[in-house]
């Protein structure tokens, strides 16, 4: 009974911890991207769609990846070629792929899907308890471990991390310096979007392997929550999605043991929490100015 | 004739030599175009080896623009750069530090998020780490007589240090050439002569400097030659050691500027104190900006106060608190004409008689995209409510455009169309309208913040002149610069923040360069007298 709670804690945190860790890379480089929630929606449909047509999951998540890096290079032409306002046409984003994605789906409802299957390392994960938690899970759970080390890593131990860091910091600066801040931020932005398409296809793969019309269900605003819940460093992102999941996993089984909480007020936990966290770090004014991208949303046009 | 061709002939050879042995940088009809302005028109210039070049100019000369040009952030539309002789496009400011040229730039391009290091990094092309920059950034600092921790994150640092990452991050790059943009306009005078001392000998080592800057008395102090500039045209070369500040000036501006005339006051002593401030204290509102320690002044009647300090030492937070931006917690702490205004909004203290002129002009001072007449009402429309507001607060647009109109005329406000947006005016010129709104009111206080940063030299004469009408028409007057020379010309006694402490005000008689300097240091820290008894 416990080990499976566990097992689906980790399952329902996986989506959120990926979809923030990109976010992080693009606020980190003094880009809000508000359409997280439509980047998501579409990696799940194309994940589903690309699965059921070709019968691989693992053709599907790539296509969710590509699509999810192609629709954020929609946003990032708008805001950063085109200048305009990031919340905006992030917001847009989101409403745009919620309406598009209900449309390309709308054969797929009601069909079974395919699940990617789990990876069971051998020996480890006959150990009790904690053998199936951490040793044998999807491949994808993997990779959202392997992504948070790596961008910490990225962020704070390379020069391109710092170069990165930089322009989110003041753009201005790094312009007069000779760094492509358009350049970056469009990385940033496509590395965002892939990040939200796997984390949408990870819902339609291997969270409940069917499509259902807006299934992510507002895991994309959580997924942003996250990442200011977070004060924009990776490994509280992992924590709070850790947290996150929990909150969503406990909801379930209280309203099965007929505990009485009103779900929604559960379903709400993860924006009080992250009210309550900004409260709190904001009475640390030093150390959320050093973390918090002080560009964040800012728009950048070169003089030359 | 003949002869005469000769000479003429033996002068195009000599500089082909010059070239070839001496000169660094050769700049040929550099032009750069924004819209209809020319900011650089045809503009010559050449560096030579082991030499510290002036480029002199008021602001918008196109000193800027230019050296942006030769550090590659801007493109030029026409005109050729000699590098070593040799014609170069510099692309971007990788390209220039590939050269060999390196910048200083007068608005630091630092990121306050990150340490002195990693600022160092970003500006090296190469892959060194950190720790590695880190202790040749110490060791060079050091060397230098510049003391720089290279963990310490920029956001904590004076602009005096900030200053030193810049310089240690230029020097790291081994150039050919330095930049520097305006390099004293935010440090003491003794931390100028610091960095004096570190240019010449730079310069004894063979390196070139472009030293930009509109203070006259360095250039002649430091400087080999001298390029000056104006609209954007070179107007002259120069040896600036043989000439003299007076002659400088002139090139620069054109025509004489008009001296500023400051009678002596009488009978001071007796006059009513118009702003007091008592112990004034404010915790530090964001991590980056100074607390207030208990500020003590006292602002007669006829009187100038100039307030001196190194930019980011508590100036702006005073303004603040003075002004009334933010309000404080003891009533009594700010007092306006006998009355207790640490409580009262802006508009509150605007209607016991002051005035307040920011610093920051547009956005601050003025709205950027509204109309001058629309400015107009907005800061005055709490004192001035029975001209400029009819019945039921309906606009007078009639009142206040004849009031926009005499301030204009009044102050000598240059513009392009009748009711001009605030942002469509020069920075001097809306300077001029800003003080003048102010002025018209007559008010018996009034508190300005840079009256003159970044206005011609022309206009600020004005700008002085009037505030120092005010006073000896019997108001308080208060100006916070980082101009010394501004203050020294019309204060009747100087004050001197530091670390968001005030020194007492010195008699402008006894006021030297020197002592403001120190002062400016920090050489007399605990210097506010605690105030037990208050008359």
């Amino acid at each position: 009974m416990f080990e499976s709670i566990l097992i689906t804690i980790a399952t329902a945190a996986t989506p959120l911890l990926i979809a923030s860790i990109g976010e992080l890379v693009v606020e980190r480089s003094g880009v809000l991207n508000l359409g997280v929630e439509g980047m998501m929606v579409m990696g799940a449909v194309t994940g589903f769609g690309v699965t059921l047509a070709t019968g691989s999951p693992w053709l599907g998540i790539f296509a969710a990846i590509a699509v999810g890096a192609l629709f954020s290079l929609l946003f990032g032409f708008l805001t950063l070629t085109l200048v305009t306002n990031q919340v905006a046409t992030g917001l847009a984003l989101t409403l745009l792929g919620l309406g598009l994605s209900g449309m390309l789906g709308e054969g797929f409802v009601g069909q079974p899907g395919i699940k990617l299957g789990n990876l069971y390392i051998p020996y480890l994960s006959d150990l009790p308890v904690i053998g199936r938690l951490i040793f044998g899970q999807d491949p994808v759970f993997y990779l959202s471990v392997l992504l948070t080390v790596a961008v910490a890593w990225f962020l704070f131990r390379t020069r391109a991390g710092l170069t990165l860091r930089s322009v989110g910091d003041n753009h201005g600066s790094a312009h007069a310096l000779g760094i492509n801040v358009i350049g970056i931020r469009y990385l940033a932005v496509m590395f965002g979007g892939a990040c939200a398409g796997l984390a949408g296809a990870y819902l339609s793969l291997v969270y409940t392997p069917q499509w259902i019309e807006n299934m992510t269900a507002g895991r994309g605003w959580i997924a942003l929550a996250l990442v200011v819940f977070a004060s924009w460093r990776p490994w509280r992102v992992l924590a709070g999605a850790y947290l996150f999941g929990a909150v969503s996993i406990g909801q379930l089984h209280a309203q099965a043991l007929g505990i009485g909480v009103p779900s929604q007020l559960l379903s709400s936990l993860p924006y009080l929490a992250t009210i309550v966290v900004l409260v709190l770090i904001s009475r640390n004014r030093r150390l959320t100015m050093v973390n918090t991208p002080a560009s964040l949303g800012r728009p950048f046009v070169p003089d030359r | 004739m003949l002869s005469g061709t000769k000479i003429k002939m033996g002068g195009v050879v000599t500089a082909t030599l010059e070239t070839e042995g001496g000169n660094l940088l050769e700049v040929r009809g550099l032009t750069k175009i924004f819209g209809t302005l020319k900011a650089c028109d045809n503009v010559d210039l050449t560096v030579g080896r082991g030499e510290i070049h002036a480029l002199l100019g008021e602001n918008g000369a196109g000193k800027s623009t230019l050296v942006k040009m030769l550090f590659g952030s801007l493109e030029p539309n026409a005109g050729e750069i000699r590098w070593n002789g040799q014609v170069e496009r510099i692309s971007s400011p990788g390209a220039a530090r590939k050269l060999g040229i390196g910048m200083v730039f007068q608005h630091f391009s630092l990121f306050d998020a990150l340490t002195a290091a990693e600022n160092i990094a970003l500006s090296l092309d190469d892959d060194t780490p950190i720790a590695t920059i880190a202790a040749k950034a110490k060791a060079l600092s050091y060397s230098y007589g510049l003391p720089l921790d290279p963990y310490s994150l920029v956001g904590d640092l004076s602009v005096g240090e900030r200053q030193r990452i810049e310089i240690i991050r230029c020097l790291l790059q081994t150039p050919q050439l330095i930049i520097l943009d305006e390099p004293t306009s935010v440090l003491t005078p003794q931390e100028a002569d610091r960095l004096f001392e570190t240019l010449e000998r730079l310069r004894a080592e063979g390196k070139s400097i472009l030293y930009i800057s509109h203070r006259l008395e360095e250039v002649k102090r430091m400087c080999d030659r001298a390029t000056v500039l104006r609209h954007g045209k070179v107007v002259g070369h120069c040896d600036p050691r043989k000439e003299t500040a007076s002659s400088l000036a002139r090139m620069m501006v054109g025509n004489e500027v008009q001296a500023v005339v400051r009678d002596p006051v009488q009978g001071m002593d007796k006059a009513a104190a118009l702003l007091e401030v008592r112990n004034l204290s404010r915790t530090p509102a964001t991590p980056f900006s100074i607390p207030l320690r208990n500020i003590n002044l006292s602002a007669r009647a006829g009187e100038v106060i100039g307030i001196a300090g190194v930019a980011g030492n508590g100036q702006g937070e005073f303004f603040e608190a003075v002004s009334g931006e933010v309000l404080q917690h003891d009533a009594a702490s700010v007092r306006i004409r006998g009355k207790d205004a640490g409580r009262l909004t802006i508009s509150g203290r605007r209607l016991l008689g002051a005035a307040f002129v920011p610093e920051e002009r547009l956005g601050h001072g003025a709205a950027p995209r509204m109309r001058l007449s629309e400015n107009l009402l907005l800061s005055r429309h709490a004192t001035d409510r029975k001209a400029f507001l009819g019945t039921g607060g309906t606009v007078q647009t009639r009142a206040i455009a004849s009031a926009a109109q005499r301030i204009i005329e009044i102050m000598d406000v240059r513009k392009s169309a009748p009711d001009p947006e605030a942002a469509a005016l020069s920075g001097g010129n809306l300077q001029k309208f800003i003080i003048g709104r102010e002025l018209d009111r007559r008010p018996a206080v009034m508190v300005v913040n840079q009256p003159t940063w970044g206005v011609d030299a022309g206009a600020a004469a004005r700008i002085r002149q009037a505030l120092i009408e005010l006073a000896r028409s019997g108001s308080a007057v208060v100006i916070i610069s980082q101009d010394l020379d501004e203050l020294f010309e019309i204060s009747d006694s100087i004050a001197v923040m530091h670390n968001g402490e005030l020194s007492k005000p010195l008699p402008i008689a006894e006021a030297t360069f020197e002592k403001v300097g120190l002062l400016m240091g920090g050489a007399e820290p605990g210097h506010v007298e605690p105030v037990t008894e208050l008359a």
